[in-house]
């Protein structure tokens, strides 16, 4: 997206309203933060009204619990279960259907038109995972062509975050807490007890057309300083942090750490992690036939290199312990993944360490075995 | 027919080998040629014997009722043939076939035995000379067990 | 219909013939469709192979690269979706995506002596380079195989390895694990057969396919004998779902095999291939 300059404005609670149904009018649909089974989640929201105003998430490793707040805040959480990628790289997604007559083969494409999302607060940490699964998808020369399609097709309204949770690092990561790119708008939710504004930055033509329809004032330097002080608040106040230097090197140069069987000790091996990470792109492809052989379809649907059969060549599976595929994702995370797409693979946003059923800490692991203070591999 | 020392010098097995030793273990040696398909040994018999191939092949076989015998190593041109004679039992653990002509140097073996006891550096020089091809034959078993091309 | 902009999605080719390699292996020969050209392949190079309704499988080109009438693969039946393409009878569609992947280094290797090192199956993926290095003949120095297989009755293509026997300047050896009275030839493992061919190992560039314990050996083999890991060029397996690099599954430490690979210098996969469930 090319950035339009274009000074940020302010805008009362109520036209953020006013901005949803903009974006409805224009036949989006408006995907945004709710609540639902005690769980803020991403999904289809008809208007502000289903925002999860007034609540906020509590956050620690194995742990996610959702708490009233004190205000009456829209956004005064952090990020749950859910991550942007189910929107835009599916769990399930049919790649075609062919039937077969004879010895001829013809496909039927889908033609369902393809889904106009906009993302209501996205945040920084999954600005920059979007952006690097947009590396995996759009390869020079093997581009994924719906996920191009989804990709283009989606209006993205970023937010700041006012507050960090006890499982973030994204200062760590570099990846946030400020929005700095990729939106076509981006939100500092601005709540005291006699204001509920928010400050908008304009990011793109296509946000500034919406902004034309939105009742808004020019911001003031008071409403910059009050944005930039929260961000900073929320820099100071992560749950977590990820000392990077170095990282990449270590890991790569520790498969035989003992750490890595401590670890397996405790995973699971449930895949959890990889669910809920917003850059994990792994799938695998079914095929499957009608009864009598006459269709076929092929379905892609996400996979983790957690499951065993994720690594089955014929024989058996290459990572058959918990040991080898805890260390598999974590040094592709951290470490292979710049080698592959030039980034980390990690953006910090602390999912994986609340989703996680035994509370294993993606930062602590790290730190134990990538951090200059590690012990010297095992000398026997 | 050429010295039988100069035999023994031209083979890959006495190479860095003295003279000196070279000599000592010639008085043990005899040359020998094989015809296609004639047993060198079989299992079970006395291992008094052990050969410097020289020129040809010999396969190391096993049988096992109804089905033909199975080579599992082929011994060649500068090759070691057989080591049961170094340790009591002396005695085969399986057969050994020449599949062409073969033409070798054999060692009587209480002969080469004695020597080496008599003179252990003598013994040692030759122990060096043996325990190479017996650990890569080792190798080679342990790979044929796994049935590497199988996977 | 057959001219998929989607990578996902295969295009159809008529069988048009299958060969008998051994007891489980066949070769599947495909022809163009009408008016169509084969794509062009480079020695060393995949095609995903669908069965319809069953699923895909990587497998190497074993053809011919100059020969644009057909397309061949050489399969051994070791899973559900290889039994399926199997048996695939003559006119039948096979599903194929591709071609895929790294290519043997044959332009780097002009002038210098090659060694191709192929153990069961891993044959296969050398074939394409073999035509080639026939072909050129002129291009390469000392050129040489070294074939292993379990058994005479598990080597692939019999006849041509008859032939190539007898091509002046082509060093060809095979050895077998074990064999009966019938088999004239080497029994042992392929390193054995080092020692009985003529090359520059200064000079010498080696490709080596076939099973990891194989290429484990075998580098360590032709280390000994004064050549850098610089030299080696080994051909990898792992599983594969998509081929472009998008799916995962075929991660080996930060390389995507099906892009990255499967062909990699033996230098860049060395440190891993020593670690276990990489």
């Amino acid at each position: 997206m090319e950035t339009v300059p274009k000074a940020p404005v302010v805008i009362a609670e109520k036209a953020l309203h006013t901005l949803v149904c903009e974006l409805q009018s224009a036949g989006y649909r408006v995907i945004g933060p709710t609540l639902r089974d005690q769980a803020i989640i991403y999904d289809e929201i008809d208007s502000v009204a289903d925002l999860p105003q007034g609540w906020t998430d509590e956050q620690q490793p194995g742990s996610y619990r959702v708490a009233k707040r004190p205000d009456m805040a829209l956004f005064g959480y952090t990020v749950g279960p859910h991550s942007w990628k189910k929107f835009l790289h599916p769990p399930r997604l049919r790649l075609w259907q062919a039937s077969r007559t004879g010895n001829e083969v013809s496909f039927s494409h889908d033609e369902t038109p393809s889904q106009k999302y906009a993302f209501l607060g996205v945040r920084s940490c999954e600005l920059h995972a979007i952006a690097i699964q947009d590396q995996v998808f759009l390869q020079a020369g093997h581009e994924d062509v719906g996920y191009r399609q989804r990709r283009d097709d989606s209006f993205i309204i970023a937010l700041n975050c006012s507050e960090a949770g006890g499982t973030c690092f994204c200062a760590s990561m570099k990846t946030g807490p400020q929005a700095t790119n990729s939106f076509d708008l981006a939100l500092t939710e601005l709540l005291s007890e006699d204001r509920h504004e928010f400050l908008v930055e304009i990011g793109s033509q296509a946000g500034a057309d919406l902004m034309h329809g939105i009742a808004s004032r020019e911001a003031s330097a008071g409403d910059l300083e009050t944005a930039e002080k929260l961000l900073a608040q929320t820099a100071a106040n992560m749950g977590r942090h990820l000392d990077t230097q170095g990282l990449k090197e270590r890991l790569q140069e520790n498969p035989e750490h003992r750490r890595w069987d401590e670890v397996a000790a405790r995973c699971l091996s449930c895949s959890n992690c990889t669910l809920v990470c917003p850059t994990c792109f792994c799938t695998s492809v079914e095929d499957t036939a009608d009864l009598a052989g006459d269709t076929a379809e092929r379905w892609r649907r996400w996979d983790s290199c957690f499951n065993g059969e994720f690594s089955y060549i014929h024989g058996g599976s290459v990572r058959s312990s918990t040991k080898s595929r805890y260390r598999q994702w974590l040094t592709h995370k951290l470490a292979h993944w710049v080698d592959q797409f030039g980034s980390s693979g990690c953006v910090g946003c602390g999912r994986c360490i609340s989703w996680c059923p035994t509370g294993i800490d993606i930062t602590e692991e790290a730190a134990a075995i990538g951090s200059a203070a590690s012990p010297p591999e095992d000398a026997s | 027919m050429k010295d039988l020392t100069e035999l023994l010098r031209q083979h890959p097995f006495t190479a860095g080998l003295d003279d000196e030793i070279i000599n000592l273990i010639a008085g043990c040696a005899s040359n020998v040629v094989f015809q296609a398909n004639d047993y060198i040994f079989r299992e079970g018999g006395n291992a008094e014997h052990f050969h410097l191939i020289r020129h040809g092949t010999v396969a190391l076989e096993m049988k096992a009722p109804g089905r033909e015998a199975l080579s599992f190593l082929t011994i060649k041109d500068g090759d070691m043939l057989g080591s049961n004679w170094l340790v009591p039992p002396y005695r085969w653990s399986f057969d050994a076939r020449a599949v062409e002509l073969t033409r070798a140097v054999a060692f009587e073996a209480t002969c080469l035995r004695t020597k080496c006891d008599a003179d252990h550096h003598v013994g040692y020089e030759m122990m060096k000379r043996f325990v190479p091809p017996l650990l890569e034959r080792l190798q080679i078993a342990r790979f044929q067990g796994a049935d590497i091309y199988s996977a | 219909m057959n001219t998929p902009l989607d990578p996902m999605m295969p295009r159809f080719l008529p069988l048009q013939r299958r060969i008998r390699e051994t007891a489980d292996v066949l070769s599947l020969v495909a022809e163009p469709l009408e008016g169509e050209e084969m794509p062009t392949f480079l020695p060393g190079q995949f095609n995903m192979l669908y069965a319809f309704g069953v699923g895909e499988v990587p497998i190497s080109i074993s053809g011919d690269p100059q020969e644009r009438g057909h397309l061949v693969h050489t399969i051994r039946d070791v899973g559900a979706v290889s039994h399926a393409l199997l048996q695939l009878k003559r006119n039948e569609p096979l599903g194929i995506r591709g071609p895929f992947g790294k290519p043997w280094p044959l332009d780097q290797a002009r002038g210098a002596d090659i060694l191709l090192i192929a153990g069961g199956i891993g044959l296969a993926p050398l074939r394409p380079v073999i035509y080639h290095l026939l072909a050129q003949r002129e291009s390469y120095g000392r050129i040489a195989l070294l074939y292993g297989a379990r058994n005479p009755a598990d080597l692939l293509y019999h006849k041509e390895l008859e032939r190539w026997r007898r091509v002046p300047d082509f060093q060809v050896r095979v050895t077998v694990d074990h064999a009966g009275r019938e088999w004239l030839g080497d029994v042992g493992v392929v390193t054995r057969l080092l020692p009985k061919i003529r090359l520059d190992p200064a000079d010498t560039v080696v490709m080596l396919c076939g099973p990891e314990i194989m290429i484990r050996f075998s580098t360590l083999a032709l280390l000994d004998m004064g050549m850098s890991t610089k030299q080696l060029y080994v051909s990898m397996e792992r599983n594969m779902k998509c081929a472009i690099g998008s799916c995962g599954h075929c991660q080996f430490g930060p390389h995507f095999i099906c892009k990255d690979g499967p062909v990699f210098r033996y230098d860049r996969v060395e440190a891993l291939l020593k670690q276990d469930e990489i």
